[in-house]
Parts: C-alpha cells; sequence; structure tokens
C-alpha cells in the first residue's frame, strides 16, 4: 500500500462526503440533495405522471375505490365512513404532508425545532396564549364522541399509513430543503390545526394598543375613533328585524370608571403587534328560487385568507353509505368543510368577533404561584412549556394559569405594549369544544332542521354560516359562543384582582343573528357587524362595511339569476369606498392650486368609473392617496406620546367623520401652529403622492394590477421566492367583492346551484398537490387570477367508465 | 478497456446501491472498483470521475426531461440565483464525480505501487 497517497485521497475523499453530507448556513447538503436516486430529483414528478395504483392495507375494513379526475381532484367512494376518513388521511399526507406538520408544529410552538432560534418569541407566544392547552381540551371533547372519534383516530391512521411508506427519497421537498424529517401523525394535531383556524380568525388583540391610547385619547374619543357600530351597515340580520330584550343584562363593577375606563396607565407603551390581518374575511350569500332562472337556490362563498402555496385548501368528495359531500378539505382535518352534498349547500365567513380579552394580575413574587384574587393569594397551576430548538439545548419556560386564563405577558416575556406587567388571555378558544362534530352533521345535513341543529357544536372561531337546500330553503346564521359584556367591557385591559370584571356569562343562544328565508329572497354575509345598534348586546369585533353593501345593493336588484350574475359577482370590482370617497375628494380638493402634473392626476380621479380593473390606473391613484389621507388625518394625533403608530382608525372612521363633519375636530394637525381645513387635508394629500405617481408612470407600473402584483407565496414566505407565483394580473381590492389584494383575498371561490342535478363551479388559487415539482403544484392559479371556474364533476357511485376518470387508487384490505 | 470496465462498473454498483444506501454508497462503490481494477491512479481517478459525472447527470437529465424542467429551474434559482436547468445538472454531475473519483483514487493506492 502505498500509504502517504493513500492517507491523502482518502482525508480529500472523506472531507468531500462529509462537505457534501452537511448543511452550511441555510443551504441543503449537497450530495444528499443533488444525488438523482435521494434528493430533489426525486420530486420532480413525470408530466405523464401515473397516479394510478393498489394499496393493500390490513387497517382498511374493506374495498374503496378513489377516482381522480383531470384536475386530480379524488372521488373517494366506499361503503363506510371508517375506511373514507382513512383513505381521506392518506390523500391529505400524500399530497400534503409538509404543509399539515408545518402548520400544526406552528399551531403548537414548535418551529424553533424545525429553523432553529429565531422562532424562540413566536414559540413562546403560541406556549403562552395556550394553544397546545385549548387543542388538549378539544381532544378531550372529540374523543368523547363517538362520530368525532371514528372520525380522527381513521383520519390519524391513514396518515400515518401513508408516512410508513415514505423512504427517504420520497419525502417532500421542504424536508429536504430544510433537512429534517416527518413524524407521526396524532388525534391532537386535528385540534391544533382547528385552534390554529381559530387564531387566524378569532383573536383580536386591539385591548393591549387600545389601553396604551389611553394615554392619549379619552375614552370618549376612543369611542369616536373606533366606533362600536356604523351608520351605513347593511346588517346580516336584516334591518327591521326584532331582537328579544335579553333576560339579564350584566352589571358593570362599581369601579368602572376610576379602575378602568379613565385609567391611564404609562407602563403601556405603543409598539407593533404582531396580530392576524385585520383583511381576513369572505363573502358569502344563498339567493332562493324566486329570484334565480332556473328556480333552484344558489348558494356562493369565497373565504379571503392569505394566499398560499401549497394552498390551504384540498378539494374532494366522499361518498360513503352515510353521505355524499363535495368540496374542500383542510389538510389537517377530516371531512368537508365548504361545500355541499345531494341536499344541501353551506359556507362560511368570519364574524370577526372580538371574543379574547386581556387581564392584568397581581402576583405574589417571580415564581407566579400565587396570584391576588378577591382579597387573598390563589394558587396558580403551572405548565411547563419545554421548546426544542435545532442545534441546541431545548429551552423551557413556565406559564402560569389563572381564572383569568393563561398569562401570555410578564416580566420575562414583555413588550412595549405590556411594559413587564403580568397579562392573562382570556379567550373562548379555550372552552371546551368540538367543532368537528358540526362537520360531521354538516356533511350529511338533509334539509335546514338538519342544518340548524349541526350548528350548535361550534363554538370558535365564529362564522356565518350560510344555507340552501334543494328543497328550497336559504338561511344563515352568525354561530358561535360569545361573552355576554357590559358597555365597553374587554375595549381595554382589564384588573384581575377580583372576580368583579370577569364575564358574567354567554349571550344566549336563542340571541344569535340570523335570516330565515327571508322576504327579499336572499341572504349574505360579508364581516359586516351582523346587526344595526338595535340589538342588545354589546358585540366588539372587527368589520368590514363595504363589501357588504355592494353584495346586498347588487343582490337586491338582481332577478332571473345565473350562475355567471353569480360569478360576475363574485368577480365585481366596484369599489363602494371610493364611491363615498371620491365624492369628497371632489368637494375637498383646492383645484385652483394644481400644478399640470398634479391636474393630470386629479382629472383621473375626477372621471373615473369607480372599478378596481386591472388596467385601472386610477384605482392606483386612489389607492395611494386615500392611504396619504389617512396618515395625515390621524398620525399626528397617534404620534404624540410615542412614535410608533401601531393601528389607525378603520377607514370607514375617516369617510363617516368628514361626511358628516367638515369640521371634524382630527382635520387640525396638532403638530404646526396653524388650524389646517378640510382642503388643506384632502389637498396636501393629494400634492404629496404625486412624485410617486409620476414615478410609477414612467416605470409603467401605474396600472392598478400591475401595482398590486398579486403573488401567491409559499409558506415559507420569501425564503422561497421561485415556489411563489408572483405578478398575477387581477383587479379587485380592499372593501371589494372582489377581495383580491397583494397576497390575500379569495382563496376559494364556489358557485352551487341546487337543480336536480347539483351545479357546482369552483376554483382555487393553488393546486392539488403540494409538490412545486408537479405540473398540479399551481395547476389552477391562472384561471383564478383571470375569475374563471372550473365546472366541478359531482360522482354518483357506480359510474366508473365515466370520461372524467384519469386514474383510480384501489384500497383493499390485506 | 480497464478504464472503460471501470467506468461502467463504477457507474452500475453506484446505481445499485444508491437504491438501498445513503448517496455517500457511491464512494464505496468507486473504491473497490479502484480495488478490484488496476489502474494508473489518474486513470483510476478519471474513471470514477467519469463514471459518477456521467451517471448522475444521465439519470437526472431522464428526470429533468420528463418533468419539463419545472423543478429544476425553481431550484437553480434557490441554490444559484439563475434559472438554469443546465448548470444544476452539471453542479449534479460535478458533486458525484468529486466524490467518486477521489474515492477510486484511494482504493487504488490499497494496491502495492502498480506494475502497469
Amino acid at each position: 500500500m502505498r500509504i502517504i497517497p493513500f492517507l491523502l485521497s482518502a482525508i480529500v475523499t472523506t472531507g468531500f462526503v462529509i462537505l457534501f453530507n452537511s448543511r452550511i448556513g441555510p443551504a441543503p447538503a449537497f450530495g444528499k440533495f443533488l444525488s438523482p436516486e435521494h434528493g430533489f430529483w426525486q420530486n420532480a414528478e413525470a408530466a405523464t405522471h401515473n397516479f394510478s395504483e393498489e394499496i393493500k392495507l390490513p387497517q382498511l375494513k374493506g374495498n374503496t375505490s378513489v377516482y381522480l379526475d383531470d384536475r386530480l381532484v379524488p372521488h373517494i367512494v366506499t361503503d363506510n365512513d371508517a375506511d373514507a376518513y382513512f383513505v381521506q388521511g392518506y390523500l391529505h399526507a400524500k399530497f400534503r404532508l409538509w404543509q399539515m406538520e408545518f402548520s400544526t408544529h406552528a399551531a403548537a410552538g414548535r418551529v424553533s425545532e424545525i429553523i432553529g432560534d429565531k422562532a424562540i418569541n413566536f414559540d413562546k407566544e403560541q406556549r403562552r396564549i395556550g394553544m397546545v392547552y385549548a387543542a388538549e381540551n378539544m381532544m378531550q371533547e372529540m374523543e368523547a364522541n363517538e362520530f368525532t372519534k371514528l372520525a380522527v383516530d381513521q383520519y390519524t391512521a391513514g396518515i400515518n399509513a401513508y408516512i410508513e411508506t415514505l423512504s427517504e427519497s420520497q419525502l417532500p421537498i421542504e424536508y429536504k430543503l430544510l433537512g429534517y424529517k416527518p413524524e407521526k401523525w396524532a388525534a391532537i394535531k386535528t385540534a391544533l390545526f382547528i385552534k390554529q383556524m381559530t387564531k387566524t380568525l378569532a383573536y383580536s388583540a386591539d385591548d393591549l394598543p387600545f389601553t396604551a391610547l389611553k394615554n392619549v385619547f379619552t375614552d370618549a374619543q376612543m369611542q369616536v375613533l373606533f366606533p362600536e357600530t356604523q351608520d351605513s351597515l347593511s346588517a346580516i340580520a336584516p334591518s327591521g328585524t326584532i331582537f328579544d330584550k335579553p333576560e339579564f343584562v350584566p352589571i358593570p363593577p362599581a369601579d368602572v370608571d376610576s379602575a378602568y375606563l379613565l385609567q391611564k396607565d404609562s407602563a403601556m407603551k405603543m409598539a407593533y403587534l404582531d396580530q392576524p390581518s385585520r383583511d381576513n374575511g369572505s363573502n358569502n350569500w344563498a339567493v332562493s328560487g324566486t329570484k334565480t332562472k332556473s328556480g333552484a337556490p344558489i348558494l356562493c362563498n369565497d373565504p379571503h385568507l392569505d394566499l398560499t402555496l401549497p394552498a390551504i385548501w384540498y378539494e374532494m368528495q366522499l361518498t360513503t353509505n352515510t353521505m355524499n359531500a363535495y368540496g374542500v378539505s383542510f389538510p389537517g382535518i377530516p371531512g368537508i368543510v365548504i361545500g355541499f352534498n345531494d341536499s344541501i349547500a353551506f359556507g362560511f365567513t368570519n364574524a370577526g368577533r372580538d371574543v379574547r380579552d386581556f387581564y392584568e394580575l397581581k402576583f405574589k413574587d417571580e415564581t407566579k404561584k400565587e396570584y391576588w384574587f378577591n382579597n387573598e393569594w390563589k394558587k396558580a397551576e403551572q405548565r411547563i412549556e419545554e421548546i426544542k430548538i435545532k442545534d441546541q439545548p431545548s429551552l423551557f419556560d413556565t406559564v402560569a394559569y389563572t381564572i383569568f386564563g393563561p398569562v401570555t405577558y410578564d416580566a420575562s416575556f414583555s413588550t412595549p405594549l405590556t411594559g413587564g406587567k403580568s397579562i392573562a388571555t382570556r379567550w373562548i378558544a379555550h372552552l371546551p369544544s368540538n367543532e368537528l362534530l358540526m362537520w360531521h352533521y354538516l356533511d350529511r345535513a338533509k334539509n335546514y332542521t338538519d342544518y340548524y341543529n349541526a350548528l350548535q357544536y361550534f363554538t370558535v372561531p365564529s362564522q356565518n354560516m350560510v344555507f340552501a337546500s334543494k328543497s328550497g330553503d336559504i338561511a344563515i346564521r352568525q354561530q358561535g359562543r360569545f361573552p355576554l359584556r357590559w358597555n365597553r367591557q374587554g375595549a381595554y385591559v382589564m384588573p384581575g384582582f377580583d372576580s368583579s370584571y370577569l364575564w358574567q356569562g354567554y349571550i344566549p343562544l336563542a340571541a344569535t343573528p340570523a335570516s330565515f328565508n327571508p322576504e327579499r329572497g336572499f341572504v349574505s354575509s360579508a364581516n359586516q357587524r351582523p346587526v344595526d345598534s338595535t340589538y342588545p348586546y354589546y358585540i366588539p369585533g372587527g368589520y368590514d362595511v363595504y363589501r357588504g353593501l355592494q353584495v346586498n345593493r347588487r343582490l337586491a336588484v338582481l332577478n332571473n339569476i345565473t350562475t355567471t350574475d353569480m360569478m360576475q359577482l363574485q368577480g365585481d370590482n366596484f369599489n363602494s369606498l371610493a364611491e363615498v370617497v371620491v365624492k369628497l375628494m371632489k368637494k375637498y380638493t383646492s383645484v385652483s392650486v394644481l400644478n399640470t402634473e398634479e391636474q393630470k392626476f386629479y382629472d383621473l380621479i375626477k372621471n373615473w368609473d369607480l372599478q378596481n380593473n386591472v388596467h385601472s390606473k386610477e384605482a392606483t391613484v386612489f389607492q395611494l392617496w386615500f392611504d396619504a389621507l389617512e396618515q395625515r388625518l390621524w398620525n399626528d394625533e397617534f404620534t404624540q406620546k410615542d412614535t410608533v403608530v401601531y393601528a389607525l382608525p378603520d377607514d370607514y372612521t375617516l369617510v363617516d367623520a368628514i361626511t358628516k363633519d367638515s369640521l371634524f375636530v382630527f382635520i387640525d394637525d396638532v403638530k404646526t401652529p396653524q388650524t389646517e381645513t378640510v382642503f388643506d387635508l384632502f389637498t396636501t394629500s393629494f400634492k404629496q403622492i404625486v412624485p410617486e405617481l409620476t414615478k410609477l408612470e414612467a416605470e409603467k407600473k401605474l396600472e392598478w394590477g400591475i401595482y398590486k402584483n398579486t403573488t401567491v407565496y409559499h409558506t415559507l414566505r420569501t425564503a422561497l421566492m421561485p415556489f411563489a407565483r408572483a405578478g398575477l394580473q387581477t383587479g379587485g381590492g380592499k372593501h371589494i367583492v372582489n377581495a383580491t389584494q397583494h397576497s390575500h383575498g379569495p382563496s376559494w371561490r364556489m358557485i352551487v346551484e341546487l337543480t336536480a342535478e347539483t351545479q357546482a363551479h369552483v376554483v382555487y388559487p393553488g393546486g392539488q398537490s403540494g409538490n412545486p415539482g408537479s405540473k398540479y403544484y399551481d395547476q389552477f392559479v391562472d384561471t383564478w387570477a383571470k375569475g374563471a371556474y372550473y365546472t366541478a364533476w359531482i360522482m354518483k357511485r357506480g359510474d366508473v367508465q365515466n370520461k372524467n376518470i384519469k386514474w383510480t387508487m384501489q384500497f383493499k384490505k390485506s | 478497456m480497464k478504464f472503460l470496465t471501470a467506468i461502467l462498473l463504477t457507474a452500475f454498483l453506484s446505481y445499485v446501491s444508491g437504491l438501498f444506501l445513503p448517496w455517500w454508497s457511491i464512494a464505496i462503490a468507486a473504491f473497490f472498483v479502484a480495488v478490484a481494477i488496476q489502474q494508473k491512479p489518474f486513470h483510476a481517478f478519471l474513471a470514477g470521475f467519469l463514471a459518477l459525472f456521467f451517471l448522475w447527470i444521465g439519470l437526472a437529465f431522464v428526470i429533468d426531461r420528463n418533468n419539463q424542467h419545472l423543478l429544476s429551474l425553481k431550484i437553480a434559482e434557490i441554490l444559484f440565483k439563475t434559472p438554469s436547468y443546465a448548470l444544476l445538472l452539471f453542479i449534479t454531475g460535478l458533486v458525484g464525480a468529486l466524490v467518486a473519483g477521489f474515492a477510486a483514487l484511494t482504493g487504488n493506492y490499497v494496491r502495492k505501487k502498480s506494475t502497469v
């Protein structure tokens, strides 16, 4: 042996192997990642890939066939529910494993395990708001019910059956890029998924910044800036609805003024707060047969969420001996979430009601073992959270649980907003509930009574649940559990030193805003306040005004409605905010002081048709001008004590205030010696944006579609831009029925006509496969961007020769 | 002839071992082929190098063509900020080739000084 050359080349070889087997920074290990037999090449799916296969598993009860159509939508046909949920789990895992696991890891505060210590604060917060605690409470309810236990257990078994067959080379590409492997699925992850949706949709945290704003404004001013009701509202419960007098009226504590409403707390500073997008919303409506051409009801729904790839939805049909449901499912939970069956159709929009309050507590010492409550020290439960961190030892965090809920903020987890105080989170999501049971019954509902009975199982995130049936009924209900509050309760952080500020109960189910076969021939919701000011309960929340106005205005005048009309309405680009604001712009701009360039852009607004169409330059001018108006109106007052502006009042507040009162006190810029008028406000804010408009025009970016640059990001956002779809040309926007913003908007569009043979038109901005190496990854994106739809193929049992069937997967008991 | 045999044998063994073993089994395959087939050190290196260069590029090429470059363009963009599947194929081949080439060289030096 030639020792020295041997050793040298052995060292070089080993060096290369180690180098190519290691991750360097964020880059994957090159050898493992590039090996055509192990790495990413294995995820490059052939364009002609054959999805047909036969799968034999001992866990199955009998035979199940999965018929895949040309959009890769599976139609599961079996004779028992157990196998249906098993196969649903298997398919979710086969096509969407990474996203299901990542989203439930995020829900549980386990992101640091995957990406390292930069996620520690995120993970801590998830633990400290009680996400896992909430999911555990839900688990107990799911397991206690025979239907949901069966669904969740079988669904879990199906996912795990798939994971067990996975070799390293078949792992979804995100695992290869990030360098980790999937763990086994567990039933609690389904609960975690639902709690994460709850956090997305029903996790209002305005109380913290509002408390800080009390240092600047009086409570009366706060009610002007953040009003509880809106005059131009077109509510969900039609106007004229008579509400029953409450049997029990909650009573505010005796010290409510001194200890709460008028209390100023200088320890709490304004700061940016990470809270769910206020744009999370949706449209849904149902029109009765009296208004449609076919005489059958039509139900429509488009839920607005962050647009992501892989998409949050997975389309499918489930046919068993107890149901035949078609629609979209969430990879992570069993059943069909939005859709229809042989008899009815159903859809959702977010209620946006505030179901979360904050309480300031006093602990005996740093151990947080005892807190002051009703004149004595009361013991707090302690929950020790282990946060695992990639390549580092675990971090342990102790969270105290009190009668007011988990202590989210304290000296060890503080933001400028909380100033080191101990603040507990009281959140409806912590109540034991079993939302899955509602979907169990809804997927199988035959009529209005079934729908009505199903809804009672839904606690949170509260939703406007629209319904239509083949028998001709239409209905909507704002379902959820809501705290019974005295006026202004929970607007700010409340004193948590005794029981006087606790919730005094829940709003009774009978008082739920609802509408059943109304005379006007339609029901609808678009995240507006569900009821007008005659509703005898205090119901704070984040509500939109404008989309609802336009939806109801259109539905009121439409007759002989066809599905084409409904497609046009879902894609309606009329800007009903601009409808009011442009009038003000014309009224209050001092045209005489505009130069030629300014005049040119002003004329665009003057002659605008108020449509946020894809090529509209006017829409871009309007958006920039309106944003500048808001900044100029509010910033001076809001930055008096701190430099950071957390939240401006809703767009509606500006519009309403100036429409009613051109001398609105906030118009004056408090930072200048002179007194500004409404003319100064509009003219100056317009002049301010013109240089930006000139620049955009020179760069050919003034058209709304180009300016907005609608983008469907990968879940890992800008870290993986090649997995995103950027630069989609779409119209619409905020407050518009076509709610497509930069990366937020209609995550699923569905139109269902309940004729004898159900007709459904559907689309979502994604594709059935979660694999960026598959042509089915973003297959629907361009269709969606154009505002077009697919006609859903609703398979009938036994129709196995249908030309829509492209592949068949046979599941058999082994 | 020896040179060609070494290339083909290394490529074949690497392919088969890749079906069951981790990616670095190509080093073992190249090493043993070089022990078995004695050549000049440089020839041994080159045989290992070329075997994996062409094996990995070949395998990746077929996959990539069937995939219509869908994924390779995205990955090239992520890794090299250039949407070039050709570059990605080349780098893929190079990584396998370097490991196999040096593994083959190591195998070559196991024997006493070659008399060839």
